[in-house]
């Protein structure tokens, strides 16, 4: 099987008429890697995808596969493989048949088509179904016959929209793990698209997270959990807590802005160091886990006093709704350890937080889910 | 399921007035419009000739004589067989085929814009391009037909006028016009039952396919076509039964030396007014033609129930 092969985004501009679907798009991605591009509905994922795929030209800058420019070589031509949001099998087929039909294309032999359908039957589990219909399949099987399907043109790069949405949790989970190790073992390129940041993170060596079509932020799992590049990658990547004001003090990396809930001290995201001068309006974001009960040691600007106006009890972790006395609503998340009474509702507490793990980002758009 | 419980849960769902309508509308539909008056054809069909004053006489016996006639001819025919009434039947099917398969390599490729490029104000522009033309009536497109593939008309004299021929064709004698004719009279029923197969194809289904490396070509033979089978089968059974039977396009365009079946039909009634020979002919054609496109839906593994998707 063919190793994967690297795609390089540049200046990318795809536009419908006069609407801007994606907009600058410059994206490097490495042979072998499992990419993921995340946002939501709407903000041009796949888009992006069915460009790098050929089904849509770019209307300025290029797609390079393995370095080469792709302006008009067709879908057909190029070493990619697209499995669809809805699949598209093709139902008039048998398994077997769908999963060789590259092969039918390229004009090989009937028995040869069988046995490396077979063949990829059996690394995705399904041996001996190959004569069956595609509707005879359950919703996990179809999405694995879609994989074989689109691994037998022995692409380089495989493209992926969204083919676990359908499934429900459990299937999507295992699915999930079953799609990481079939990447790890052909070493392909695999291009992810979601919407599910959970999916994103938990899979991808790096994530483009898009809004409106514009990629905010690349980078992997962990830099766009703990230092989002914008007040949108941090309000729609995982729960957080978004505290508008005004920056009072910047030193070293850390800024002192004045919120609702007072003035707090959170670091400047690596993103925006050049950005946040005193005065301009920023946002510190506190994601849930990092709010702490335990107050020691913590000083004014690291502490929101608020009363507990509601809790969610998880079993692990146990979530809190705050509010302060100016109206402002909080979330805290705090794990389980066998602390019980200290947070019923109606009681006041105070709720600390390590600055470090605060994030400090000049004001900008927030997810719309938020 | 018994017959009383169908029938039960019919009115339950309909009501019993629109039930009881609705059972009534059909089935004096299939009763007096189709199943009685076939029936009163094959009676017909089985009887001899006899003047008004001898009907229901001693002489008013069922036969098979008009069947044989259309085999065999008049009693003594020097050649053994009806070489005329079958020649102008064998001709008839054979150019009713024609005119459909003609039909459908003409509509196809326009069902397919329609349904799956075409967008919108396009679509819909085309819809009505498809449609108006069939507000002029049929026997005036069919005299259009015949003034445009005339000796004088606009095809011979631009074919003249760029130097391409130098005596006008007779395009009617040729039965061209007639199988133009044909053609465009039934577009209309070819493209819609396509349409309606191939709009409900799903567009990522040609994607993947070309994404998997399928020429533009491959993507027709081995998705669209398949996926489109029942659309097809309906046109073309529609389109073939319908020029079959078609008596006004052959009686305007057909060339003088070359009879439609229909046109012996035709006269069987109203000319020799024979109407037992007239219904026998009637019944050949709508028997052959219903087991001929049976055979082709076999052929082609298509059940009749999947017509009506
Ligand atoms: N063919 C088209 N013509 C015009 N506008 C389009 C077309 N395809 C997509 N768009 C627009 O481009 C934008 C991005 O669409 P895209 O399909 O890439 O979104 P997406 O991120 O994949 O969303 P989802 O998660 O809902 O699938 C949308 O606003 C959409 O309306
Ligand atoms: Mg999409």
């Amino acid at each position: 099987m063919a190793g994967g092969v690297s795609v390089e985004l540049d200046q990318l501009l795809v536009q419908f008429d006069k609407f801007v679907a994606v907009r600058d798009a410059n994206v490097r991605i490495e042979p072998g890697e499992f990419f993921s591009f995340l946002g939501p509905s709407g903000c041009g994922k796949t888009t992006i995808l069915r460009t790098i795929s050929g089904f849509l030209e770019p209307t300025a800058g290029s797609v390079r596969i393995d370095g080469k420019d792709m302006a008009y070589i067709g879908p057909n031509k190029r070493p990619t493989a697209l499995i669809f949001q809805n699949l598209a099998l093709f139902p008039l087929m048998t398994v077997w048949e769908n999963i060789a039909f590259s092969l039918e294309m390229k004009g090989v032999a009937v028995a040869d088509r069988r046995k490396r359908a077979d063949e990829l039957l059996a690394l995705i589990a399904l041996d001996g179904q190959g004569d069956k219909y595609v509707h005879e399949l359950s919703g996990g099987q179809k999405q694995r016959v879609a994989i074989a399907r689109a691994l037998c043109a022995e692409p380089s790069v495989l493209l992926l929209d969204e083919p676990l949405s359908a499934l429900d949790l459990k299937l999507r989970q295992h699915m999930r793990t079953e799609l990481r190790a079939i990447q790890r073992r052909v070493g392909l390129t695999f291009i992810y698209i979601t919407h599910d940041q959970g999916e994103a993170l938990t899979m991808s060596d790096h994530v483009a997270v898009m809004r409106e079509g514009v990629i905010e932020q690349i980078g992997d799992g962990r830099s766009i959990y703990d230092d989002p590049a914008t007040a949108f990658v941090a309000s729609f990547v995982g729960e957080n807590n978004a505290l508008p004001g005004r920056v009072a003090e910047v030193r070293d990396g850390m800024a002192l802005v004045d919120t609702t809930v007072g003035r707090l001290r959170a670091r400047i995201a690596t993103a925006a160091r050049d950005q946040l001068r005193v005065g301009a309006e920023a946002i510190v974001f506190i994601r849930p886990e990092a709010l702490d009960l335990d107050t020691a040691g913590a000083s004014d600007e690291t502490t929101i006093h608020a009363t507990v106006i509601g809790e969610e009890f998880e079993g692990p972790n146990l979530h809190l709704q705050l509010r302060h006395e100016s109206g402002t609503e909080l979330r805290a998340s705090l794990v389980n350890k066998g602390r019980t009474g200290t947070a019923s509702i109606g009681s006041s507490l105070a709720a600390a937080f390590d600055p470090m793990k605060a994030v400090a980002l000049p004001s900008g758009a927030l997810s719309a889910e938020e | 399921m018994t017959k009383r419980s169908w029938l039960g849960a019919f009115l339950d769902r309909n009501g019993l007035a629109l039930g009881l309508y609705i059972l009534f509308a059909v089935s004096f539909w299939l009763l007096f419009l189709i199943i009685l008056p076939q029936l009163a054809m094959i009676d017909f069909s089985l009887r001899h000739d006899l003047p008004a004053a001898q009907q229901g006489g001693p002489l008013d016996v069922w036969t098979f004589e008009n069947y044989r006639h259309f085999i065999f001819g008049l009693p003594g025919n020097p050649d053994g067989w009806n070489r005329l009434d079958v020649g102008v039947f064998g001709r008839t099917i054979v150019a009713a085929a024609f005119v459909t398969i003609l039909n459908f390599a003409i509509c196809y490729p326009v069902a397919y814009y329609l349904a799956q490029v075409a967008q919108g104000r396009q679509a819909r522009v085309m819809a009505v391009a498809l449609v108006v033309p069939y507000w002029v009536n049929e026997i005036l497109r069919a005299f259009a037909f015949r003034i445009i593939f005339g000796a004088t008309g606009v095809i011979n004299s631009t074919l003249q006028a760029l130097g391409i021929i130098d005596l006008p064709i007779d395009f009617i004698r040729a039965d061209i016009a007639l199988y133009a004719g044909l053609g465009y009279a039934y577009v209309l029923l070819m493209v819609f039952p396509l349409y309606n197969a191939i709009e409900s194809l799903d567009r990522n289904q040609i994607e993947a396919a070309r994404d998997l490396g399928a020429p533009w070509w491959r993507i027709h033979t081995r998705i669209v076509l398949p996926f489109a089978k029942p659309g097809i089968t309906s046109g073309c059974t529609m389109v073939f039964m319908l020029a079959a039977g078609a008596l006004a396009a052959p009686q305007i365009l057909g060339g003088p030396s070359n009879l439609w079946f229909t046109q012996l039909i035709y006269g069987q009634f109203f000319e020799s007014v024979n109407w037992p020979r007239g219904a026998a002919y009637a019944i050949i054609l709508l028997v052959a033609c219903t087991l001929l496109v049976l055979l082709v839906m076999r052929l082609f593994k298509v059940r009749l129930g999947e017509i009506g998707k």
